[in-house]
């Protein structure tokens, strides 16, 4: 009886340090929307009940070891007992409770996180390897950084041009797939203003992990000085190809520094002689660019998979690319 | 040397090799008379190189002479019932044996093999890791058509694959070797479908090492479409590989199966068969019944790419989401396959550490069985982000939660057992006791997955690679040790070294709770899985320096394991008696085993794990003139 008396005790300190040493440790980055103070009220509770049955196994097996270890030249077998069905049927029982518990508790965290708001503006998104585009129907606006105002919420509405990705952003505590050929869902209500990252979070090939993009959530004010900026045109042919080249995703595959990736790097390209695949070497000119980005398989670069998919741009936009691309010397 | 060059390994090898360039030469014959192109990037064309390792597979296994018994057969000509192995020595583990406890040992041997392998591709992949931004692994590196970052995808998704065919190798070990031992058989049903099991883990093996040098793959060891249909040749070779190996696990299940449900001693009913038993019955269930759902996924995408079936593809009415429920079929049930019969090794072994009877045997048998059963009904909680039908993830919620349950069962009961014993701790006991704590922090990671808000944030991050990491090391890479520690004599008549054991022991155990805690830690924090390089600005540099460390320890002591391993075959002290002073048949008759086993045979008159009761037996051996095979 002292045993167990003294094994309860020790469970109860174990477990409380290891609660405390836990959430004292701060476990989650900041809580950034509505849902994720829904999410870490649960897994509070989680780490409240793993606290627990850890210690509830580990301290009585280190005390057995410590207490109930053969000492030097003691002979004879332990305390002959085969088992004990009513304490099994207990310890089935109930963990069947906290289970069922849990799975409640589970369920209503999820309805929470997925409640409608019938105001949610929409705001698509398309994941493609290996870059982010958001499309604000409402305001006629296309970017690659997704803006968002504070305490309202949004409905992503997101696609996948090729294959699987996942949308994930650390401090909204939620992630959700992109799928080829399906529309999926994500709902987020922003709570902090803030400079974020979406990071996808499922393999989707080479550039994986660079394929980021800011999200920036900000006040009411703050988000319709953006969108107008945003819909002035940039005067400068060169600042407006920079600014397509990110919204059109091609820096997921093109650098402008010189080092490699799936495509060819553009420093240094205009005007150069490159090599193609069938051994012939062209001009970088204004046509050859051109047709590389509307039909980009019709001339591969050796060495380069032809993999590249064709872009429908406007004339004016493919110039300025190009005049983008000329000033990367 | 030569005799090396003679063996069935080499053989086996020399064929595949062959039957890879006849297969492929095959298919771009065909191709050069349709007038289609012949040759690609890594020379043969993709649908010659499938044909190509499909008939290396074949060739392989004629090639090794492991069916020629059945050959024989087929074309009428009798063979011995028994073949005596005509090998000695080393020269006995690289041909083929009928022997149950060879070809235990092939598959503990191929295990490790396999487990260094992957433990390879991880330490190159956490090198990389150490620090973020590019260090060795960087856009301008060309090796085997891959630049660093598809490198490292290649290496990580094989490090998985490769760790799950050791794992599954390594299970099939143990159980080849133990449980024929276990229920006083000669051997196990079918002998020589026994040794088809083992030997086409081989060619399996080499087809995904070939996967790494034709281009790789990028995909995980999960393979989802539609990546997996974009990805390079290695894809192909990766596809192959698995359903080549998953034919070993069926196989091997139900040899497993019949063995235990035919040959079991006399007076051994069911509630009388040592646990381990059990455990290796409720894990050849669900090999034998779910391995077909992956082979059948992976199938599936082979043919999407080679014949433009477009089951995955949504541009022809296919649906990749449907991919993922096949895979997960299997995949997690595939997770109890490789955590059950280490649970049962750790059950087996606590009560002669602790000299006392197991707690609850048939409660801790019957939580096997349920495991088994839950396992199949919870697979969707790998989907809870998928894009599948939302109000899905609840009922699979409840369902995984399950789980808890059988898996609290055990654990309670191994305390009760360890409780009031007389605990010694040779290495065998201290890798049975830390598999308990490190499966308790993998199940007790768990739940948090299970709830589907709290998963949102979890899934694909490092708090699932640590999850899982401390499930696997619990459930199998722990026991497995400590039963390669407890066994080993009986195999070698000599023991391994104990103080070489412990340093094996310290060493590993404290690096790894580390890595894990730390892999838990980031994930939680955001960090994802699958990537080659993380944001500076995340702060977790320090974070993986300390994991690659911890890498490193651990795979210093499994190279001072294997040492302590291969050394102790030959140099060990000699231990021929009942080493551990177990009630177990297999210890009542000196190491190490002769070939058929039992010469006396044995009946069961008592309970396995009665330690502590004076004057109750498990096992009588009878006398001579009852029969010589029961």
């Amino acid at each position: 009886m002292r045993h167990f008396i003294t094994v309860g005790i020790l469970v109860l300190i174990a477990a409380a340090l290891t609660y405390f040493g836990l959430t004292a440790a701060g476990l989650m980055p900041v809580e950034a929307s509505v849902q994720s103070i829904s999410i870490d009220w649960l897994f509070n509770y989680e780490v409240m009940a793993i606290s627990f049955l850890f210690a509830l196994i580990v301290v009585p097996l280190f005390y057995s070891l410590v207490v109930f270890r053969r000492r030097k030249g003691e002979t004879g077998e332990g305390q002959y007992f085969e088992g004990n069905t009513p304490l099994e049927i207990g310890w089935t029982i109930a963990p069947l409770f906290i289970v069922i518990a849990f799975a409640y508790m589970g369920s209503y965290s999820l309805s929470d996180i997925r409640r409608v708001d019938p105001n949610a503006t929409e705001i698509k998104v398309t994941g493609s390897q290996w870059a982010w585009k958001f499309e604000y129907p409402n305001y006629g606006v296309t970017s690659n950084e997704l803006h968002l105002i504070v305490n309202q919420q949004v409905n992503l509405k997101m696609e996948s041009t090729d294959v699987l990705h996942s949308f994930f952003v650390p401090e909204f505590r939620m992630k959700q797939d992109l799928v080829p050929g399906r529309v999926t869902e994500y709902r987020v209500t922003p709570s902090l203003i803030g400079s974020y990252k979406v990071r996808c979070a499922e393999i989707c090939g080479t550039s994986h992990a660079y394929m980021e993009a800011p999200v920036i959530v900000t006040s009411a004010k703050d988000f319709d000085a953006w969108i107008k900026t945003q819909n002035a045109p940039a005067a400068d042919p060169v600042a407006n190809g920079k600014k397509l080249v990110a919204n059109n995703g091609c820096l997921g595959c093109h650098t402008v520094d010189g080092s490699k990736l799936v495509g060819p790097t553009w420093k240094g390209l205009y005007g150069s002689q490159v090599l193609l695949a069938d051994g012939s070497t062209v001009t970088a000119d204004d046509a050859y660019l051109k047709e590389s980005i509307t039909n980009p398989t019709a001339k591969v670069v050796k060495d380069y998979p032809p993999v590249m998919p064709p872009f429908a741009l406007k004339d004016q936009e493919i110039a300025d690319i190009i005049a983008y691309i000329a000033t990367l010397k | 040397m030569k005799r090396f060059f003679s063996s069935a390994l080499a053989r086996g090898l020399f064929w595949q090799f062959v039957g890879t360039l006849v297969g492929a030469g095959l298919i771009t014959g065909i191709r050069a008379l349709m007038g289609l192109s012949v040759t690609d990037k890594f020379f043969f064309t993709e649908p010659a190189w499938v044909l190509g390792g499909f008939f290396g597979v074949l060739f392989f296994m004629v090639g090794t002479g492991v069916t020629d018994d059945w050959i024989k057969w087929a074309r009428g000509i009798d063979t011995p019932d028994h073949h005596e192995d005509r090998f000695e020595g080393w020269e006995k583990y690289v041909n083929v044996s009928l022997d149950h406890k060879v070809i235990g040992a092939q598959y503990a041997i191929t295990s490790l093999a396999l487990i260094c392998i992957g433990g390879l591709f991880a330490l190159i992949f956490r090198v990389e890791l150490a620090q973020s931004q590019l260090q060795f692994l960087t856009t301008d590196l060309n090796l085997f058509g891959q630049n660093g970052p598809q490198l490292y995808n290649t290496l990580m998704s094989l490090h998985g694959m490769i760790m799950i065919v050791s794992i599954l190798l390594g299970i099939a070990g143990m159980i080849n070797y133990i449980v024929p031992l276990l229920l006083g058989a000669q051997d196990m049903s079918f002998p020589r479908l026994n040794a088809f099991s083992y030997w086409i883990a081989v060619p399996a093996a080499v087809l995904l090492l070939m996967s790494l040098v034709l281009g790789g793959f990028d995909t995980g060891w999960t393979g989802y479409p539609p990546l997996s249909a974009r990805a390079p040749v290695g894809m192909q070779m990766f596809f192959l590989g698995v359903f080549t190996a998953g034919w070993s696990s069926i196989l091997g299940a139900l040899n497993t199966i019949v063995t235990v449900v035919r040959m079991r001693a006399k007076g051994m009913t069911a509630f009388k068969m040592p646990i381990f038993v059990w455990s290796a019955v409720a894990t050849s269930i669900i090999a034998l019944t779910a391995t077909q759902l992956i082979g059948l996924s992976f199938q599936l995408v082979m043919f999407q790419r080679l014949f433009g079936m477009g089951f995955f593809d949504p541009a022809k009415g296919g649906n990749p989401i449907l991919f993922q429920h096949l895979f997960w079929f299997y995949s997690h049930p595939a997770v109890y396959v490789f955590i059950l019969p280490g649970l049962g090794i750790i059950s087996e072994l606590l009560p002669v550490f602790v000299r006392k009877p197991l707690f609850g045997y048939r409660w801790i048998a019957m939580s096997s069985m349920a495991i088994a059963l839950v396992g199949f009904l919870v697979w969707a909680h790998h989907m809870f982000t998928s894009g599948m039908n939302e109000y899905l993830r609840v009922p699979f919620m409840y369902s995984t939660l399950l789980v808890a349950i059988p898996t609290g069962v055990k654990f309670f009961s191994w305390i009760a057992t360890i409780w009031g014993g007389k605990i010694t701790t040779p290495t065998p006991m201290l890798f049975v006791l830390a598999g308990i704590v490190v499966f308790l922090m993998g199940g007790l990671s768990g739940p948090p997955n299970a709830t589907v808000s709290v998963d949102l944030h979890l899934h694909d991050t490092y708090f699932i690679v640590g999850h899982f990491h401390d499930t696997i090391f619990g459930g199998f890479v722990f026991p497995f040790f400590a039963a390669l520690y407890y066994w080993f004599p009986k195999a070698t008549g000599r023991r391994m070294n104990e103080t070489l054991g412990k340093i094996h022991f310290w060493l590993m155990t404290p690096s790894f709770l580390v890595l894990t805690l730390g892999m838990m830690r980031i994930g939680l924090l955001g960090m994802r899985r699958r990537i080659v390089d993380y944001d500076p600005a995340m702060g977790f540099d320090s974070t993986h320096m300390v994991l690659t460390i911890a890498g490193f320890l651990i795979a210093l002591s499994v190279l001072i394991f294997l040492y302590n391993f291969f050394n102790s075959i030959k140099n060990g002290e000699k231990a021929e008696g009942n080493l551990w002073n177990s009630r177990s048949p297999e210890w009542q008759v000196p190491s190490p085993m002769p070939a058929h086993n039992y010469e006396i045979p044995f009946e069961v008159v008592g309970e396995p794990y009665d330690y502590g009761l004076a004057d109750a037996p498990y096992t009588k051996f009878m006398k001579p003139e009852t029969g010589k095979h029961n």
